[in-house]
């Protein structure tokens, strides 16, 4: 019993910490419809830019991630604009011809940081890097709290700025309706050029927290397909707080099934999920679409 | 028979000829090895574009039937030691079944769900292969060839001429349905699924039909190459590589013509063959992204497609 509490706990955090790692993918495959299969490849890239900065300068990851993130805006911003003139501006078979584009990029990033870091794990140091804290018999390793704090708070931010600003209503509006935002005179390419940008930025601080909670390598990418897909599918597709609920649910049933089966079989929960949801239940948990 | 067909056969038959000479004359055994490699690019990609390119479900899983291909020739020869063609026959099957639960799946799934989805079954196949400790589990297992049967001096050169059959087979089919009534249901539903299944075309029948026929082929083509690499783990067997290595040479080459996917086959696993022996194995990872993201963008169509482009202005520059 205790066995099992402990892992519905840490699978509590852990579905945070996933949550945070799929927010992005909730806004550029949730709200925007872009295939977006190298977004875990830019995650990983994230943490090897935050790798460097906290190697180099000794800056906590955290604050790293925090520094990147106008770089990775400005990268979102130039990614949607190709993805948007190669693909949408064309119409026809977008989507599939946008999935192969995404995995040829998620390749090239792949290989582009073996060539520079080698095959090898990488991770950061600071302080509550290694410690935990111990409740009874429990222990929870701070880092995994900190990346449940940084989960929820950029869940709170995002769904302030989708529904209190005036630039994240129009991201959602985009989403409902493109042509009609067109006929209310704003450019919805830009809104979504946008939307791209901030849902690749929040991979910055993503980044840092892959990075704090474990060691990073260079194709660990594939393995967070699943789970970010997963959790934006079953989410019901651009809902961000249903996204943290979804990420939960991941993150616990990860954790019971490892306790119970072994690591061995974690790899295919995420996967098994998605194609449970998808097959059952295609507009998701919280979906936008009926 | 009509004169295109006739000409096919002619030049499969010289195709499998040449293979076999070639086992006769050449004594160095490396192109042998690369060599198997190219056809089995070959075969994947084509049979691929059966379902990826007439019917336009974009399959990423080709990594999940070609693992289980690996994984049913482990199996049997552990059990019962089967011999190749057996393990090819099963592979073809079990493919088959695959391929009809796939068409299945299509029922719910279009688009980027299907492909999604795909992605799904081969992990799940590949986590449950890794903890299925009679095959080996996750370390793998080691393989020991037969003895090699008479015409053959080498058992290398008996797997490259067994893939060059089995590209043979997959191009002929591949050929067959494009010109048959298949090829153009599947094409109806590709441009249109609601439109074509309005006008009468029985397109759940079809879906089923091209995914059962890719998902044998791509099984049996895996089926060999466990004793090509005397060695199978679930990590090599299943790696994604294959998958989108397969849709790439597909794409590359243009999937309108039966021909494309053998022109991009051709030219991606040569080069990568060629990058892999003077540079590195990464190196070829990274041009396999490059060309996919350069033709996707640049040449939706692929070299088919730039092909008759070429030829079209051509023709209205004459006119």
């Amino acid at each position: 019993m205790d066995l099992l509490l402990d892992a519905v706990v840490i699978g509590v955090l852990l579905g945070c910490f996933y949550g945070a790692v799929s927010l992005g993918l909730s806004v550029s495959f949730g709200l925007l419809d872009v295939p977006h299969v190298a977004h875990p490849a830019f995650l990983v890239l994230a943490s090897y830019g935050v790798f460097i900065i906290n190697e180099h300068y000794g800056i906590d990851p955290l604050v790293a991630g925090l520094l990147i993130t106008p770089l990775f805006f400005v990268f979102g911003l130039a990614a949607y604009r190709l993805y948007y003139e190669t693909f949408e501006k064309r119409g026809s078979d977008a989507g599939v011809r946008g999935i192969a584009f995404f995995f040829g990029v998620a390749f090239i990033i792949e290989v582009l940081i073996i060539m520079q870091f080698g095959v090898d794990q990488r991770s950061v140091t600071a302080e509550y890097i290694g410690k935990s804290w111990r409740i009874g018999d429990m222990r929870i390793p701070y880092r995994m709290l900190v990346a449940f704090a940084v989960a929820a708070a950029l869940t709170i931010l995002l769904t302030l700025y989708l529904s209190k600003t005036f630039m994240g209503r129009a991201i959602r509006a985009v989403a409902q309706d493109q042509e009609a935002l067109r006929l209310m005179g704003a450019n919805p390419i830009k809104v979504k050029q946008w939307a791209f940008g901030i849902a690749t930025a929040v991979l910055g601080v993503a980044g840092a927290l892959l990075i704090i909670v474990a060691p990073v390598d260079p194709t660990l990418d594939r393995a967070y397909i699943g789970r970010t897909f997963c959790v934006v599918v079953m989410a019901g597709l651009g809902s961000m707080s249903g996204t943290l609920v979804a990420a939960i649910i991941l993150g616990v049933a990860e954790s019971i099934v490892l306790t119970m089966f072994g690591a061995s079989w974690a790899p295919a929960i995420s996967f098994a999920m998605l194609l449970g949801v998808l097959a059952v239940r295609p507009q998701g948990l919280f979906g936008r679409r009926s | 028979m009509k004169r295109n067909a006739i000409a096919f056969w002619i030049g499969a038959a010289a195709f499998l000829a040449a293979a076999f000479i070639m086992t006769k004359m050449v004594g160095n055994q490396y192109p042998f090895f690369a060599g198997y490699v190219v056809l089995q690019f070959i075969a994947l990609a084509v049979a691929w574009s059966i379902l990826g390119g007439y019917a336009g479900y974009v399959n990423f899983g080709t990594s999940a039937f070609f693992g289980v291909g690996v994984y049913s020739s482990v199996f049997l020869l552990k059990a019962f030691g089967a011999p190749l063609p057996l393990q090819i026959l099963a592979a073809a099957a079990i493919g088959a079944l695959m391929g009809f639960a796939l068409g299945l799946l299509t029922l719910r799934m279009q688009g980027i769900f299907f492909s999604i989805a795909t992605i799904a079954l081969t992990i799940i196949i590949e986590t449950a292969v890794t903890n299925w400790r009679y095959v080996g589990g996750a370390a793998g297992i080691q393989i020991q060839r037969p003895p090699v049967t008479a015409p053959f001096d080498n058992y290398v050169q008996l797997l490259f001429f067994v893939q060059a059959v089995l590209v043979v087979l997959a191009v002929a089919i591949s050929r067959y349905i494009q010109n048959s009534w298949i090829g153009r249901g599947l094409q109806a539903l590709r441009d249109d699924e609601l439109a074509a299944e309005c006008t009468g075309v029985p397109t759940l029948r079809l879906k089923l039909l091209a995914c059962v026929i890719s998902g044998a082929l791509l099984c049996a083509v895996g089926a060999p190459s466990a004793m090509y690499l005397q060695f199978a783990n679930p990590e090599s067997a299943f790696n994604l590589n294959y998958s989108v290595s397969t849709l790439a040479m597909a794409l590359i080459g243009g999937t309108a013509h039966w021909s494309g996917p053998i022109i991009g086959a051709i030219l991606l696993s040569t080069t990568q063959q060629l990058l892999t022996v003077t540079i590195s194995s990464e190196v070829n990872v990274l041009v396999l992204g490059l060309m996919l993201v350069l033709f996707v963008v640049g040449a939706p169509e692929g070299i088919i497609g730039l092909i008759r482009r070429l030829r079209g202005n051509r023709k209205e520059g004459e006119a």
